[in-house]
């Protein structure tokens, strides 16, 4: 009786799973495998093959791992001098580079368009200084700096996290046999901190991989990302059984890079994303 | 006598306007077992830390071996030490524990590798090297922390309440292992604990410590047997110390009765404290007594029975093996060498203040 009570009360769990997750998976599968009159066909898994296709998913791994090195790079140090501060608002600080997060985001994109553009701030001041206008909109190294700094706080956080788990007496213990500031980092701090790095590294990658809407603020149409591509097709080309094809694809392209996180993460801590 | 290695000159430290420790002055002899010992926040573990290089004093030097380590960072000081709470490095294998400290130290793998297998037999944990650290009990973890420690050879092993978090059975057995370690690795031992009997059981020389001041230093036979004030006699096992009126030389007076003693020197007419030990009252019949009273409880301890005797409103402590009875009407007696006399201290400020030995 109190066993059934239980798996009742998953019920509306249940529910959710399947309206919202298998169903619209189901649908994407059923359209990226069959025509506009519904007959099977493998064609728009394969339509990825397409060079238009190819250039731009190879141009999204790249924008994205640039933009997943560019945040660890910056957040690793910036966490471990958040997590090593041992003032009084140390929790305050830390909220400070959370805060972006909860405002809007694509406000936050929008008002870089304007500080980059042509007319902006940025070029207002170069202009000043006698260095003309630089195009800084719609290049790739942009869609990478809105990536970077949209998703940074993802890869601050897990870090942090996991660097503030780290005992003091850990760092003290090591210290007391021997240990310098290099070796404390590179034998116990990173790998200690390697389950926050894979989570940040996935939570960061993966948005960056399938985003469209950075690529296309900041992008102006000229940076083509995989995403900007299957969006087309749902919004403009209207072919949507291409579009759930190339998804299904990338589906497969996420999959397959948090697998091989996985085979690093030993203890487990990246599995909170999965 | 073996040689002073560590000195600790005028160790004053404070964190903001608590005064932890104030002009501490203690020496440590080579090979010596010394024991920090003291109630809670009395700061031993601020001394441990100040020696180990985790803390720097405001003032003061610390001397090891001849050299001012005042500011030397711990990595660069000849001495490890064991933390209260392990503090195993959990990525790590037991092995790759043990061969933390060495692999800085650049030694050869077959140095390391035989140096793992002596560590780990010395602490009798044969054949965990490959166990993982969650996987050990915390007995286990402790030895494998003293293992850690001592494969590098340190000259001085800093302890700091090592067995605090073992159970009674362990911790004794820890203790004889703690011993053995010690007579057959001929390293000196800094050892914290507020536990008495462990400081007894263990030490070479114990260091009472109250509110960053030292109170006695010496052997655990001095240290119980003589105890130079009444803070140093109650923290260190039972005792009933009362006031008294020190009359003259070898008469004190307590409870309104003269005793003979064997104390001189403290002037006639003195209000002193007198410090006699449960296990030195003697039970006799009522009229062969110095003073009479009503046992008023009764405990059995398992070597002795604990008897509360009631007499004149003072309740005294005593321990006997033989069985008495709860209300029976009894004398006590005490021989003079058992009566312990000490100076009052003059304020309630002056029980932490440092007594000249
Ligand atoms: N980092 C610190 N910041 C502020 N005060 C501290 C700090 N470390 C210790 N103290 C204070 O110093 C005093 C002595 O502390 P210490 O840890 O040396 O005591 P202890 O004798 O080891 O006590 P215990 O037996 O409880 O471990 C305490 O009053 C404590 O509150
Ligand atoms: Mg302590």
């Amino acid at each position: 009786m109190r066993r059934l009570m239980r798996q009742l009360l998953a019920g509306p769990y249940l529910v959710w799973i399947a309206g919202f997750i298998i169903l619209p998976v189901g649908v994407i599968l059923y359209y990226a495998f069959t025509t506009a009159d519904g007959a099977f066909t493998f064609a728009h898994i394969a339509a990825i093959a397409d060079p238009v296709h190819v250039k731009s998913i190879l141009l999204s791994l790249k924008l994205g791992l640039s933009c997943t090195v560019v945040c660890l790079l910056l957040a690793y140090p910036l966490a471990m001098i958040l997590s090593s501060f041992r003032f009084r608002h140390q929790s305050f600080v830390v909220f400070l580079f959370i805060l972006p997060m909860w405002m809007n985001f694509m406000l936050r994109i929008l008002s870089w368009r304007l500080i980059l553009a042509n007319s902006g701030i940025i070029n207002a001041l170069l202009v000043r200084l006698g260095f003309g206008p630089v195009k800084l909109l719609n290049t790739p190294a942009t869609v990478v700096f809105g990536m970077v700094y949209d998703f940074l706080p993802f890869m601050i956080l897990p870090i942090y996290n996991s660097m503030t788990r780290i005992k003091d007496d850990i760092i003290e213990a090591a210290r007391d046999l021997g240990a310098g500031n290099l070796t404390i980092l590179a034998k116990i701090i990173f790998p200690l901190t390697v389950s926050g790095i894979i989570s940040g590294i996935i939570m960061v990658f993966v948005p960056a991989l399938t985003s469209f809407v950075i690529s296309d603020l900041l992008g102006g149409g000229k940076v083509l990302l995989i995403g900007n591509v299957i969006e087309q097709e749902f919004m403009q080309g209207t072919n949507w059984n291409l579009g759930s094809g190339l998804s299904v694809v990338l589906m497969i392209f996420v999959i397959a890079s948090m697998a091989v996180m996985n085979i690093f993460d030993k203890d487990g801590g990246g599995a909170a994303v999965w | 006598m073996s040689k002073k290695l560590i000195s600790f000159i005028d160790i004053t430290k404070s964190y903001g306007d608590n005064i932890v420790l104030d002009e501490l002055n203690l020496y440590v002899r080579e090979n010596e077992f010394i024991t920090l010992l003291g109630p809670s926040g009395c700061g031993k573990t601020t001394t441990l830390r100040i020696l180990g290089g985790f803390e720097t004093p405001d003032h003061g030097r610390v001397i090891f071996d001849g050299k001012d380590i005042t500011c030397l960072p711990p990595n660069e000081r000849n001495l490890n030490t064991v933390f209260q709470k392990y503090a195993l490095f959990p990525h790590m294998s037991i092995a790759e524990n043990i061969a933390f400290g060495l692999k800085i130290k650049k030694k050869s793998r077959d140095y390391i590798e035989d140096k793992i297998r002596y560590a780990l037999k010395l602490v009798n944990l044969e054949g965990f090297g490959d166990r993982s650290v969650d996987s050990l009990s915390g007995g286990q973890q402790q030895r494998i922390a003293i293992a850690r420690a001592i494969v590098n050879e340190p000259k001085v092993l800093l302890l700091d309440e090592p067995l605090g978090a073992l159970d009674l059975k362990l911790r004794q057995d820890m203790q004889y292992e703690l011993i053995r370690l010690k007579n057959e690795l001929g390293i000196t031992f800094v050892y914290v604990t507020h536990d008495q009997e462990e400081a007894l059981t263990m030490s070479d020389t114990i260091v009472v410590m109250n509110q960053g001041y030292i109170q006695q230093i010496g052997t655990p036979e001095m240290i119980y047997n003589e105890p130079v004030n009444a803070f140093v006699a109650d923290f260190i096992g039972d005792s009933n110390i009362l006031d008294g009126i020190m009359v003259q030389d070898r008469v004190v007076s307590v409870l309104g009765v003269k005793l003979p003693c064997v104390d001189e020197g403290f002037g006639s007419n003195r209000p002193v404290d007198v410090v006699i030990r449960p296990e030195d009252v003697e039970i006799v019949a009522p009229e062969d007594g110095f003073m009479e009273g009503d046992i008023t409880s009764v405990i059995f301890k398992g070597v002795h029975y604990e008897l509360d005797i009631l007499v004149n409103g003072y309740e005294w402590l005593v321990h006997t093996t033989q069985l008495y009875a709860v209300g029976q009407h009894v004398g006590i007696r005490v021989i003079p060498f058992n009566i312990q006399i000490m100076n009052k201290p003059e304020s309630e400020d002056e029980e932490a203040v440092e007594i000249d030995a």
